[in-house]
This record gives C-alpha cells, sequence and structure tokens, in this order.
C-alpha cells in the first residue's frame, strides 16, 4: 500500500517537476507525461519481480520510475547529462534504466509491442519462468503489430502481459473516431488471449489484476491482455493545451485520480496518518530537487567522445 | 554448398550456445524454402526451431526484442522484399537500441534473408535491397559469395553484439565450393581477393562475384589482368583493401545487381575518388542493375542486372583497351 502511493506520487513529483523544468527550456524536444495515469505503471511494476522485464511507450517516465530507476539518473537524462540512464543520447522519448529489465520507452507507436514478446520469447528459450509486461496505448492497438504480435504470444504460450493504458486519445483523435468498437479488450478475446477489461485509475484493482496474470503466466496459461481505463490531465505533449478534452469528462477523471485514490487507501486503512503521508511527500519531493540539482552540474559527452562512440557506424 | 555450408554454420553456433535459435516461416519441418534450416528441428527442438505465421513486421521485433533480452535470435524472412513490412523494426529498433541508451544496451539479432534476381520471380520477389540497410548506420551489412564465406560470416556474425542484415542470393544457394574442416570464422570488414590481377580492380558482392570473375577469366584470354574484389561486408567496409587494390591497378570497375540510383557502388566510388584519386588513371566505372523494377520476362529480367559482357566492355572501357586493340 505504502509503495503504490510512494510510486504513484514519485511519478507525479517526476513529471510536475519535468513539465517546470521544460518551460524553463532545460528539457528539449517531446516531453510526454502520464499525469492522470499514474495508477497503471505503479500497479503493474508492484506485481512483477527483478527478474521479469518491461517494455514502454512514447509515455513513458512513470513505467520506468514504477520499475525502480533512480529519479537522479532520470532527471538527468532529461537534461541530457552523462550521468543520465542513455548518457544524454536517449531522452524522454526513450528513457530507460536497461539494467532493470526495462527495454526502454519508444518513439514509435506500436513497435514496443513485438520487443517484449520477443523478450518473454527469449525467456521462454532459455527456460526461465520471467514474464514480461509491455504497455501499449489506445492508439497502438490500430496497428498492425498489435494484432500480430498478441497472436505470436498466444501461439507460442509465452509469459507475456500486454497492457493497454487507454487514455481514450491519440493526440487530439478520440476513441471512438479510431475504432468502431471501443472496448479494446475484446480484441485479445478474438485470438484466444484472456483479456479484462479494468479500471486503471485504481491502483490496488491494477495490481490484483497483474498479480493474477502474472500467476497465470508462470503456470504457463499465458498471454494475458489487460485494457486498463484511464485518461490524461493535460494534452498529448507539454505544449498541447488540450483544448478538445471536455470539461466535465476531464473532472470526472479528477475526481478519480489515482494518485489521491492511492493516498486516501493508505490514510483510510490506517497504515499512515495524514501527517506521515505529508512527511512522505515531502521527501520525494526533495528527492526530486535534489536529483535537478546533481544534474545541474553533471557534465554531458563531448563531441569527441561521441565520434569514438559511433566510430563503428 | 552455399546453403549446406550456412546450416552447418548454424548447426555449430546452436550447439555452442544454448541461446541461439531460429525463427521465420517453414523455417522448423519445412526446413526453410531453400532448405538452408533442413534437420535444425530434429537435432535443437521445436523450443529453438520455429515456425511463426506470416507476421513479419511481428517476427523481426520479436527477434530484436529477444536480442534487447540477451538471448542471440535468428529471424529467417523468406525474401529481402518481406523485410520491408519489418522496416520500422529493423531501422528504428534494432539499429538505435544502443545508441538510445547511451551504449548500454546491444542488439545481438541476426536477420537472414536472400535477394536478388533469377528464375523470373518477378518484381516482387527479386531485389537487391542492400542499399538500404547500407545507409542505416547501426547495422551489418553482410553479403557473402562463396560457400565458404557465407559460413565464417554467418558463425561470426552469431557472436556479434550488433545487429547485422545477413544477405544471402537466391542464386547462390547451390554453389559448390571448398569449406575446410573445424572450426573457422571470417571478421567483418575483411575483403578477399578472389583473384589477383594487376591491370584492373573489379569490386563485387554477392551473386556478382561469379560473373565478375566470369569476366575476368574472359579479360585474361584477351590479356587483360583483372582483380576481383570482394568486400563481404558491406558495412564494416574494407576502405583498405580497396585503396591498396585501387593502388596497384590504377583502374577501377564497380558491379553491382542493385539498381544503379543511390546505390552502394556509388559511395564506394566517392570514397575511392575522394581518397585515391591520384591513383586512378581512368574514371571509375559502375555496371549496375538498371533503374526498374525487376521484370517477369526472363530475357528483361536479364537485361535489367549486368551481365558478364556489361563487366567485360566496362573493364576495357577503363583501360581503353579498346582503342589499343
Ligand atoms: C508509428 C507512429 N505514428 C505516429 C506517431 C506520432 N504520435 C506520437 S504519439 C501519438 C498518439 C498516440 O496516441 P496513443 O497511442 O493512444 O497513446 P497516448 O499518447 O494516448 O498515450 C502519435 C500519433 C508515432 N510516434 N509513431
Amino acid at each position: 500500500m505504502e509503495k503504490l502511493f510512494t510510486t504513484a506520487f514519485r511519478i507525479r513529483t517526476f513529471e510536475s517537476g519535468g513539465i517546470k523544468l521544460y518551460r524553463q527550456g532545460l528539457v528539449r524536444g517531446y516531453f510526454h507525461p502520464s499525469l492522470g495515469q499514474e495508477g497503471i505503471a505503479t500497479g503493474a511494476c508492484a506485481a512483477i519481480e527483478d527478474r521479469d522485464y518491461i517494455g514502454s511507450t512514447h509515455r513513458g517516465h512513470g513505467h520506468c520510475i514504477a520499475r525502480g530507476a533512480e529519479i537522479d539518473g532520470m532527471v538527468a537524462e532529461l537534461l541530457q547529462k552523462r550521468t543520465g540512464y542513455c548518457k544524454g543520447y536517449g531522452g524522454s522519448m526513450h528513457i530507460a534504466d536497461i539494467t532493470k529489465n526495462n527495454l526502454g520507452a519508444n518513439g514509435i507507436v506500436g513497435a514496443g509491442t513485438p520487443l517484449g514478446v520477443g523478450a518473454a520469447l527469449a525467456n521462454q528459450v532459455r527456460g526461465s519462468d520471467a514474464v514480461t509486461i509491455t504497455f501499449t496505448t489506445d492508439g497502438a492497438t490500430n496497428n498492425g503489430t498489435f494484432l500480430e504480435s498478441l497472436n505470436l504470444a498466444a501461439i507460442w504460450n509465452l509469459n507475456f502481459i500486454l497492457i493497454i493504458e487507454n487514455n481514450q486519445y491519440a493526440v487530439s483523435t478520440t476513441l471512438e473516431e479510431a475504432t468502431r468498437d471501443t472496448d479494446l479488450y475484446k480484441r485479445g478475446e478474438a485470438i484466444g488471449v484472456e483479456s479484462h477489461q479494468i479500471d486503471g485509475n485504481d491502483p490496488l484493482l491494477v495490481y490484483e489484476t497483474v498479480l493474477d496474470a502474472v500467476k497465470k503466466c508462470r503456470s504457463g496459461l499465458g498471454p494475458v491482455l489487460i485494457e486498463a481505463k484511464t485518461y490524461r490531465h493535460s494534452g498529448h505533449h507539454v505544449n498541447d493545451p488540450g483544448k478538445y478534452m471536455p470539461e466535465e469528462r476531464l473532472k470526472y477523471y479528477m475526481d478519480r485520480d489515482p494518485v489521491d485514490r492511492a493516498r486516501d487507501n493508505l490514510i483510510k486503512l490506517g497504515k499512515m496518518s495524514a501527517e506521515e503521508v505529508a512527511k512522505l511527500e515531502e521527501e520525494i519531493q526533495q528527492e526530486f530537487d535534489a536529483a535537478v540539482d546533481k544534474a545541474k552540474n553533471a557534465g554531458e559527452i563531448s563531441v569527441e567522445e561521441f565520434q569514438e562512440f559511433v566510430s563503428a557506424y | 554448398m552455399y546453403r549446406e555450408a550456412l546450416r552447418e554454420a548454424l548447426f555449430e553456433e546452436m550447439e555452442l550456445n544454448d541461446e541461439v535459435f531460429i525463427i521465420g516461416e517453414g523455417i522448423a519441418e519445412r526446413g526453410g524454402s531453400y532448405k538452408v534450416t533442413e534437420g535444425l528441428l530434429a537435432k535443437f527442438g521445436a523450443l529453438r526451431v520455429r515456425d511463426t505465421p506470416i507476421s513479419e513486421a511481428s517476427m523481426i521485433g520479436v527477434g530484436v526484442g529477444a536480442a534487447i533480452a540477451h538471448a542471440r535470435p535468428v529471424v529467417e524472412i523468406l525474401y529481402i522484399d518481406f523485410a520491408m513490412l519489418g522496416m520500422d523494426q529493423i531501422v528504428n529498433q534494432a539499429a538505435k537500441f544502443r545508441l538510445m541508451t547511451g551504449g548500454e544496451g546491444r542488439v545481438p539479432f541476426v536477420l537472414r534473408t536472400q535477394g536478388g534476381t533469377g528464375g523470373g520471380v518477378a518484381a516482387q520477389h527479386s531485389q537487391s535491397l542492400e542499399a538500404l540497410f547500407y545507409h542505416i548506420p547501426g547495422l551489418r551489412v553482410v553479403m557473402p559469395s562463396t560457400p565458404y564465406d557465407a559460413k565464417g560470416l554467418l558463425k561470426y556474425a552469431l557472436r556479434q553484439p550488433d545487429p547485422v542484415m545477413f544477405l544471402e542470393h537466391k542464386h547462390l544457394y547451390m554453389t559448390k565450393g571448398m569449406v575446410p574442416e573445424g572450426e573457422f570464422v571470417i571478421e567483418f570488414g575483411k575483403a578477399d581477393i578472389k583473384r589477383e590481377g594487376s591491370d584492373v580492380t573489379l569490386i563485387a558482392w554477392s551473386n556478382m562475384v561469379p560473373r565478375t570473375l566470369e569476366a575476368a577469366e574472359a579479360l585474361a584470354e584477351e590479356g587483360i589482368s583483372a582483380e576481383v574484389l570482394d568486400p563481404r561486408t558491406l558495412v564494416p567496409l574494407d576502405k583498405d583493401a580497396i585503396l591498396a587494390s585501387v593502388a596497384k591497378t590504377n583502374r577501377v570497375v564497380i558491379v553491382q545487381e542493385a539498381v544503379r540510383r543511390g546505390g552502394v557502388a556509388s559511395d564506394i566510388a566517392s570514397i575511392i575518388q575522394q581518397e585515391a584519386f591520384y591513383d586512378l588513371d581512368a574514371p571509375v566505372e559502375i555496371v549496375a542493375g538498371m533503374n526498374t523494377p525487376i521484370p517477369f520476362n526472363l530475357e528483361l529480367e536479364k537485361a535489367s542486372v549486368p551481365q558478364t559482357a556489361d563487366i567485360v566492355a566496362a573493364a576495357k572501357s577503363v583501360l581503353h583497351a579498346d582503342k589499343a586493340a
């Protein structure tokens, strides 16, 4: 319970802080926040172990943090520093701590699904019962590789869990515009894959559903598809005001904010007092601020080092 | 034979390393359309030799993902033409992962496929697309022309940490040639002089090598000594060997089956003119495929790619041998 809240709050802090850094001109390129969607990464990653794998989307900060990445390395990556997880070569859209069996964020919508099936296949070949979770998006379900690679996972009974983060938009295109049947989990059922639709804004429910899927996979009953419904709190990326998002709908989801729900759970169940939670939040904020200070003082890879690195290309 | 050499390479490497496995269409029971993987299923089992549905984009992606997760996948794509369905996974995933992860992530992935013309299989089954992959930083591009090279290079490919496009040729599978007993590998980036000569350097790869050797034979009958250089791997390219040969013969013809426009030959020519300009006694000549999709009609197919006579003529033209005769 405490972990669910800590992770969700850490993601929120990282992304809110990252947006500020972006607005100050310190972060470049694209920055896709997952504000409002933290429950999915948080719940799912809490259900797996070190030997398991995850793969991510273009909206990947949350997955990376939930998989156990240090905030230092992540902030440094945003600021293009050599101390960043990808030494400043990857950035927000490619962020990953690959030492944590994280296949990385991906700038190509839909591309992560076959990569995740590949990791699951590698583990099957080596006789490991490790599970691979791939996070994908509603937009990606209309890409051919979604069905192709889930089908491969199915015919090979791979330990593969595909989680659709259905935030109901692909940039400004609504789910209704992109597909006739908006119940995306049915696509898994159509090819014989156990499929669920759940409230993605409930971190505890995500955790329980994924935990069950992990058990099924480890006992040879994979793959499993989970459609987790959620909503973005803001536009597609930092520079998108998201004017196309109807106010009452946004309010509906704001009232079901996954971070608030994790906090309420924690307090209601008496695991922590409101004061203790406030102190925890303070600590997480300090962790982020310290990471920013550290990253600001870190160096960048020189052009000479870069040239040396790619000389074999 | 070329296809047996490839099979031996796969067999040996699969024995050496449990993490090597192969996926592709009809490669298990059937042994692949070109019979390269025959017998591997019986020896290594269905976990490591497996058939896939027709899902090229995902098969390639699955291979890349497995490689990122430290296995050693070989993905066999029936025709290079079908690799186009997986271009995202090759170009945006496999080729990029190492850099994007700051050098920490590696992609030990081998994509085996075949290309080139032959037998009237027409426009969508006859392409020579090496230039597409040559263009993408982060990929290795291998094009063996002999059984010996095929085996040594494939074994080496299976020990590489980076993605390898291993491009075979449909016309070469039945080629015979010496393959020594015992363990050997051929490093990437080492050209092979397939025939020594002193008057002109003929650079060719894949199925253009046997054709160029024929041309060299014909030239020899006319008293012209042609050197035939096979780079074997286009990336990395053995520039030193090319420049050394140019320094020796002072004349160059580059032969490629792929279309002329935007090809590897043009790039090699530009390297030569930049780095060996003063060694040249004549402009670099390129003999290449026409800028056309490959027609079905056999005579037209032949007309669209370099033939022995074209190579002979080009060699003579850089030697001004026509005038001398
Ligand atoms: C193959 C591909 N096409 C288009 C894009 C541009 N693009 C980036 S994000 C995005 C929308 C994605 O929406 P969705 O997949 O639902 O994910 P979300 O942003 O909602 O998390 C698009 C079209 C891309 N990155 N990759």
